[in-house]
């Protein structure tokens, strides 16, 4: 084995597919651990977006691992070789594990500049290529607790040919190979774990073939790749990770990467993830909005004898005025797409709503202020919002996960899942009465 | 803490620097007690870019300011009323001070025109005409609840010469008395009169006159800070504290650079406001006290140090330059380390200030000031060494 500790303890699996457990030994003397489902933390160069540290404290059960990528760092390489320290100490970044990802799940790539043996990352100076002695050099300077091995998974695009699509195989599980046996070499990287990337695009049988390949290999866990475009029918993607997951061991986890809309989220714990990134809640602080929706699964005396609210179907969605759209319209660039989990402060309607963001949130930003506040420091373009909304959208999103791990604890998944994706219709009606 | 239910503005005074024209005072306000001499950093709209009223409140600041042009136009004084006035809005509990409005109206806004009864001016938002009067400045500021509110001055450049600079000075007092008539709350507000007069020492002194008739709980020197030579600008402060009284706060407007300051504080000044130190910020300008360090450049890529090693602040306990520099790249909370961090500095260098003053040696700091900010004694500016001479002190 390549790596440390790292291990994957189940305590249930629910009708066969949902998992909850804990991930144990992280961290380079073990003594971390991560609940799963869980989401990891999602950083910029190892700062939560628009966070210092007295502003991210306030925050409450952070997840106990932090996400950085090679798209912010692989310029700096330079700096951290004369650091030598590695990122963790170069970041001010204490007690925390890190983990390695080649691309931040924030943002989609320009394709077109992948090769045989190399990928690409984008820095703030432009394009940086990465071969396979490259990307492990950079890990070894970064010096992460865990990382994803290199890959190609420039197969997100409708229009991908079979032919690429199994070429990324191919590419990903070489890259894996050349990774691994430079790392197995490598005394900065010892007790250091690696994922192996499971790619294949959205054809059934290269999904199943990479993940056989893979599972072959001496991996701590697997990154399922290729799977985040918003114009991937949950339902498609569900297959493919379904089938994927049968390939691979039960013990050890899987990591989707660049999926994290509550309702895809569900779904995806349904068919056998484990953990997601936490981008989610940056894209919404981006555009001006705040998460609201609703992941209560306590007993509420005032909805019993009534008959149970429609449950809203996983491909329909309404924005903000009220017109459904179907999943699959949706343009496969525009993350930036509001969802129907939030709402937007900068609508006219907040400008004297003196409520907090949601009722009843403990973090600093709803204990302290109001949506008026909020909408005029958006208004006025004040560097305060992005700031509040992050506080707020971050510990809305981690509140989503222990939700939801409580719900798998109880058998109240259902419950939860009726709640998330119906309170966002209501969010909606709620907001034109009020408008 | 607050004053007296007729005075919600006490000044005790603790300590006086037998060389200089320094004080140390507690200014008393409503929501509480402010240590001069004090940097009062500015949160223009309500907010202090990107910094949480947590993080200021932690930094020791005491007050701040906030803008009348700015807020009166969004989100307006009727919202932030109902917001329990800007304390409310901003949810901030120490003391506010706001300006009146004047100085963003002659510096933002194209063609506008100031007559008898206020500033006309064009709404950039909607291009409506509106006009500033002192009544209304002092409306929006009574609807801001701000524990200071300036009065309404009529503003004139400090680089402008003649008949004109006369004329807005008696304006600026007749304003004054419409302002001291208009306020609603005397006993929950203070209103600061505004001294004018431009560089003209004949005409400033002739306001000091006449503004210091009206029993106003304080003072402010105006009119300066705007481009003038520095030589004209320290003589036109120690005129006015050599005759403002000596039991009011001297509020020296718009004057924030490091050297200034601790000039001023000898010159008798004891509050003081300034965009610089937050708006250099975000530009990665870091204050130090042997200058400024633009983290933003090369030379820091690989600068494991922090800004300032003897630094306490929040930044510098955590974070390299080198860190910063990369940072500045990839997140806006790069900005917010560094504001932070020039804040810091701003507050710790008052304090050090008023520290000096109490226990008898501002001169002996004034000196090792100087030495550390300047790489050598002919690079001391000028005006400088002639303001400090002024007051007794020789620079060496």
């Amino acid at each position: 084995m390549a790596g440390g500790r790292m291990q994957l303890e189940l305590s249930r699996v629910v009708q066969g597919r949902s998992r909850l457990g804990v991930l144990k030994g992280l961290g380079r003397t073990g003594q971390h651990s991560l609940e799963v489902p869980g989401c990891l933390l999602y950083t910029h160069f190892g700062t939560v977006p628009h966070l210092t540290q007295d502003t991210l404290h306030t925050l409450r059960n952070l997840p106990s691992v932090t996400q950085v990528t090679l798209s912010n760092i692989a310029e700096h390489q330079e700096v951290l070789e004369e650091f030598k320290d590695g990122f963790r100490k170069f970041a001010g970044l204490h007690d925390t594990v890190v983990y390695c990802s080649l691309h931040d799940p924030a943002t989609l790539c320009p394709t077109g500049y992948t090769t045989n043996k190399t990928v690409s990352v984008w820095g703030s100076g432009g394009r940086i290529e990465l071969t396979v002695a490259k990307f492990m050099a950079l890990q070894k300077t970064v010096q992460p607790d865990w990382y994803q091995s290199m890959a190609d998974g420039e197969t997100w695009q409708n229009s991908t040919s079979r032919k690429r699509v199994r070429k990324s195989v191919d590419r990903t599980l070489a890259h894996l190979d050349e990774c691994l046996l430079v790392h197995q070499k490598s005394q900065e990287l010892d007790g250091v774990e690696v994922f192996g990337v499971v790619e294949g695009g959205d054809i059934l049988e290269e999904r199943v073939r990479s993940a056989r390949e893979t599972a072959k290999r001496p991996v701590a866990g697997f990154c399922l790749d290729g799977l985040q475009t918003a114009s991937m029918d949950q339902r498609l993607r569900t297959q493919l990770i379904t089938a994927v997951n049968k390939e691979l061991p039960e013990d050890k986890p899987r990591l989707l990467q660049g999926v994290g809309r509550p309702d895809e989220v569900l779904a995806c714990v349904e068919a056998g993830v484990d953990l997601f990134e936490s981008f989610f809640p940056f894209q919404v602080t981006e555009r001006g909005c705040a998460l609201c929706f609703s992941f209560d699964i306590s007993p509420d005396p005032e909805r019993a004898g009534r008959a149970p609210p429609e449950v809203l179907e996983l491909s329909e969605e309404k924005d903000a005025a009220g017109d459904t759209k179907q999943n699959g319209d949706l343009n496969h660039d525009d993350q930036t797409q509001m969802t129907s989990f939030e709402i937007n402060l900068k609508d006219k309607r907040y400008q004297d709503d003196f409520r907090p963001l949601v009722e009843g949130c403990g973090c600093y930003c709803c204990k302290n202020h109001q949506r008026a506040y909020l909408h005029h420091l958006l208004v006025t373009n004040e560097l305060l919002a992005g700031v509040l909304l992050m506080i707020h959208n971050t510990s809305h999103y981690h509140g989503f996960f222990s939700a939801l791990r409580e719900a798998l604890a109880k058998d109240k998944l259902d419950l939860l899942k009726t709640r998330v994706l119906r309170a966002g219709a209501q969010q909606m009606e709620r907001e034109e009465q009020d408008g | 803490e607050s004053g007296l239910p007729s005075s919600p503005l006490t000044l005790r005074i603790v300590a006086e620097c037998p060389v200089t024209k320094a004080r140390v005072c507690d200014l008393i306000l409503p929501h509480c007690t402010v240590n001069t001499p004090v940097f009062m950093p500015v949160g223009t709209q309500g907010t202090l870019k990107g910094i949480t009223v947590d993080q200021l409140e932690d930094l020791g600041c005491q007050i701040c300011l906030g803008n009348t042009y700015h807020l009166g136009m969004r989100p307006g004084p009727d919202l932030i009323e109902k917001a329990n006035d800007l304390h409310g809005f901003m949810n901030w509990k120490r003391n506010l001070l706001t300006d009146s409005g004047g100085f963003q109206m002659v510096s933002l806004v194209e063609l506008s025109e100031v007559t008898e009864e206020g500033v006309k001016f064009k709404s950039p938002y909607d291009g409506k005409e509106i006009l500033l009067s002192p009544e209304k400045s002092i409306s929006i500021q009574n609807s801001l609840g701000s524990d200071i509110m300036m009065q309404l001055d009529d503003v004139v450049s400090s680089t402008v010469t003649g008949p004109r600079v006369e004329e807005a000075m008696h304006r600026s007092v007749r304003w004054l008395d419409r302002c001291i008539a208009a306020n609603k709350n005397p006993h929950k507000q203070n209103l600061f009169a505004i001294i004018q007069g431009g560089l003209n020492s004949k005409l400033r002194k002739a306001c000091l006159d006449e503004m210091t008739k009206r029993d106003v709980p304080g003072f402010a020197i105006g009119g300066l800070s705007g481009g003038e030579e520095k030589d004209d600008f320290w003589r036109m402060v120690t005129l006015s504290t050599d005759h403002l009284p000596r039991e009011k706060p001297r509020y020296l407007m718009g004057v924030g650079y490091a050297v200034d300051l601790v000039v001023c504080v000898a010159l008798g000044c004891d509050m003081f406001d300034c965009v610089f130190p937050t708006r250099t910020a975000r530009f990665g300008s870091a204050l130090v006290p042997w200058g400024s360090l633009q983290v933003k450049q090369k030379q820091y890529a690989k600068d494991f140090q922090p800004i300032d090693p003897d630094c306490q602040c929040p930044t510098c306990k955590r974070h390299s330059r080198a860190y910063l520099h990369a940072l500045f790249k990839s997140d806006t909370a790069a900005m917010h380390h560094v504001t932070i961090h020039n804040i810091s500095y701003q507050l710790t260098l008052m304090r050090s200030v008023r520290q000096s003053i109490m226990e008898g040696r501002f001169p002996e700091f004034i000196q090792s000031f100087m030495k550390r900010m300047f790489p050598s004694r002919d690079q001391y500016p000028s005006w400088t060494v002639d303001a400090l001479a002024s007051v007794n002190i020789t620079l060496q």
